[in-house]
């Protein structure tokens, strides 16, 4: 089975306890939200009310909380056009994100963008991009400017391991330690690249992490699907590029529960491999340690409620906001508002 | 008025707004300690120093990647493509993601930067570093796409440019680095989307961009000798935004229209330009629009071969007259 390629390495020692209990508090809520709003856009799309097509992330919480939990508000994050819960857990509105799934007025980009292209620049989300690799370079140069400017920032980019064999991945990796950018370079590893296993397509067992001494970086794989192992991996990295010390390339090993888009019912995977994998769904996994941890499962089901409720609000907002008016199609094109090319 | 190269232009551009605003930056392959391989960026580092000229690698995709995430978070890059066939290989950069950025984003992102690239052939650089592809930038919405011909227009377009809010290709025509011209003193800049008219007769008018600006204007000396043709000649300067007023404007007085390409035949922006003349000033007309380019091939590398197929001040003299015919 692909799992047994990548051995997930832990935190440092048993850090785990170091998370203070509104942190985690936090990340299960954040967790609740993707999952809850992408089970939401899958039946939206079932209904019709979500056209196209749409790239779901179910079962990869963790590594959009566990970071979303430790970035500061103005860091930037950059994604993928599997990017809902990248873009949710910086905290854009749910009704923004879902109206823009349906093509409406609401829509974080008015229906402009599409699911493949979610953006709050206000929130950090500088983009989900649909081009494989594209935004790594991109990521690189929105670290240069917060290096120049000294403002602190840093830019998370988050692509998944069919990445690492494009060569923006390998010029964006190159530049960002030859000019020390703070940029944390996230690969999340399900072991599929769409619909092809990752290891028959590349040279190494470790998509990322085994390409990182190849531009002197340290080696770093984790459990993808442990939202606290995600965080406290996170907030080093973000250290790390914050005090001026560089990049960090981090392997993220997690599992798709769906296939690569709706068009996919992803046969291609054995029954004991998904098995396997449901059973390390990370939301139950966190909603145990919880318990251990103490809180109760009073909490635990306020929050869950809390979540349930923030999605059916932003579900109805979306459906009742119009569609956008036909004059916005050619406005927005330059900064002028417009579309002009000629006089 | 100072008399500069076109290169030394493109260098007086970038310090000129390098001075103003502190968020501008240049980088590229060579640009800096080299002063860029056709030497246009020579003396930068030196003024500014390393934190805003900078030498990157061979990564094309990295170099506007970077311009990129740069421009959206606060600062003003001109990053260089060294030739502008190189373009080919960051093209989705270019296409997939500078241009499309603000549209699909409802304006949340801005890209105000600029692609500088050496266009262009006569040179001898073969197939691959010779090309002209300011056809293809043309074709993509969400770009604006400047080419000058003298070394005034560089300088105040060029500044244009790194001062516009929108992302801009600026292509340097590589054949004319070396040539020399007045320059005004002091702050200069222009605005995009000019045409200027740059000869005026009321025979016929010739549209020409870059290097072909002064091959039409010499063809148009040499008619005007011999012919007795009196020729318009327009330095588009721009082809987005597009002037199209002051094309029709002159296509309406002398009721002929030649462009003169540099691209391969076909989707030539000299296309665009007798669509429009055609849609839009077609009973102005009393000739038929003609259209002087580089055959639809490839570029050959030695010189004769691609003297014969650029076109020159005598073949661009030869369609005049069968227009003005």
């Amino acid at each position: 089975m692909a799992v047994t390629a990548t051995s997930p390495r832990s935190g440092d020692g048993d850090s785990t306890l170091e998370i203070d209990k509104q942190t985690r508090l936090q990340i299960y809520r954040l967790m609740l939200d993707c999952r809850n709003l992408e089970k939401r856009a899958h039946d939206l799309f079932l209904q019709n009310l979500i056209k196209g097509t749409c790239h779901l992330a179910t079962g990869q919480e963790a590594v959009a909380a566990g970071f979303g939990a430790a970035m500061r508000p103005d860091d930037y994050t950059f994604c993928t056009y599997r990017g809902h819960h990248h873009t949710a857990v910086r905290g854009v509105s749910l009704t923004a994100i879902l109206g823009e799934l349906m093509g409406r007025e609401c829509g974080l980009l008015r229906g402009k963008g599409g699911s493949m292209h979610l953006t709050s620049v206000e929130h950090g989300v500088m983009g989900s991009y649909a081009i494989i690799g594209a935004h790594l370079p991109i990521a690189a140069g929105a670290a240069w400017s917060a290096k120049y400017r000294g403002t602190q920032q840093v830019a998370v980019c988050f692509f998944g391991d069919g990445t690492t064999n494009i060569g923006a991945f390998h010029e964006a990796l190159n530049m960002a330690v030859v000019m020390k950018l703070p940029v944390v370079f996230v690969c999340e590893n399900n072991l599929y690249m769409e619909y092809t296993p990752i290891g028959k397509v590349t040279a190494v067992a470790r998509p990322a992490a085994d390409r990182a001494g190849a531009y002197g970086l340290e080696p770093i794989v984790i459990d993808g699907n442990d939202a606290d192992e995600v965080y406290l991996t996170a907030l080093r990295a973000l250290a790390r590029a914050r005090n001026g010390e560089g990049p960090s390339l981090i392997e993220a090993v997690t599992y798709r529960h769906g296939g690569h888009s709706r068009a996919d019912p992803a046969k291609y995977r054995p029954p004991e491999e998904v098995e396997y994998w449901l059973s390390r769904d990370p939301i139950p996994a966190y909603r145990r340690r919880l318990l251990e941890s103490g809180i109760t499962e009073a909490v635990c089901l306020g929050i869950e409620e809390a979540s349930r409720r923030a999605v059916d609000v932003a579900t109805e907002e979306a459906k009742a906001s119009p569609e956008p008016s036909l004059e916005s199609a050619d406005k927005q094109l330059w900064f002028d508002g417009g579309s002009a090319w000629r006089n | 008025m100072a008399q500069l190269t076109y290169r030394e232009a493109v260098a007086a551009a970038i310090a000129q707004e390098m001075r103003r605003d502190s968020s501008v930056l240049l980088f590229g392959e060579d640009v800096a300690a080299a002063g860029g391989v056709f030497k246009a960026t020579a003396g930068l580092l030196e003024e500014f120093g390393p934190a805003r000229v900078v030498d990157m690698p061979i990564s094309e995709q990295a170099i506007v990647g970077a311009a990129l995430g740069a421009a959206m978070t606060g600062l003003r890059p001109v990053c260089e493509i060294m030739f502008s066939d190189f373009l080919a290989v960051c093209w989705d950069m270019v296409v997939n993601e500078i241009a499309k950025m603000r549209y699909m984003t409802d304006g949340q992102v801005a890209a105000p930067l600029v692609i500088r690239t050496a266009n262009g052939g006569g040179v001898r650089f073969g197939a691959q570093h010779s090309q002209s592809v300011e056809n293809w930038a043309m074709a993509v919405p969400g770009v604006k796409v400047v080419a000058p011909a003298t070394p005034a227009d560089v300088k105040g377009l060029l500044a244009a440019a790194i001062r516009d809010p929108d992302p801009v290709l600026f292509f340097e025509h590589k054949g004319l680095y070396g040539v020399k011209g007045e320059v005004p003193d002091g702050e200069h800049v222009e605005r995009l989307g000019e045409a200027k008219v740059v000869r005026e007769g009321s025979d016929v008018t010739i549209v020409a961009l870059a290097a072909m600006v002064p091959r039409a204007l010499a063809a148009a000396e040499q008619l005007s000798q011999k012919d007795g043709i009196e020729a318009t000649v327009i330095d588009l300067r721009s082809l987005v935004p597009l002037d199209t007023a002051t094309v029709l404007e002159h296509v309406r007085k002398t009721g002929r229209l030649v462009t003169v390409e540099e691209n391969p035949r076909l989707c030539g922006w000299g296309a665009e330009i007798a669509s429009i003349v055609a849609e839009e000033c077609f009973y102005d007309l009393d000739a038929p629009i003609l259209r002087v380019t580089t055959p639809h091939l490839p570029l050959p590398a030695c010189g004769r071969l691609e003297d014969h197929v650029i076109p020159s001040v005598d073949t661009i003299a030869a369609r005049i007259r069968v227009a003005a015919g």
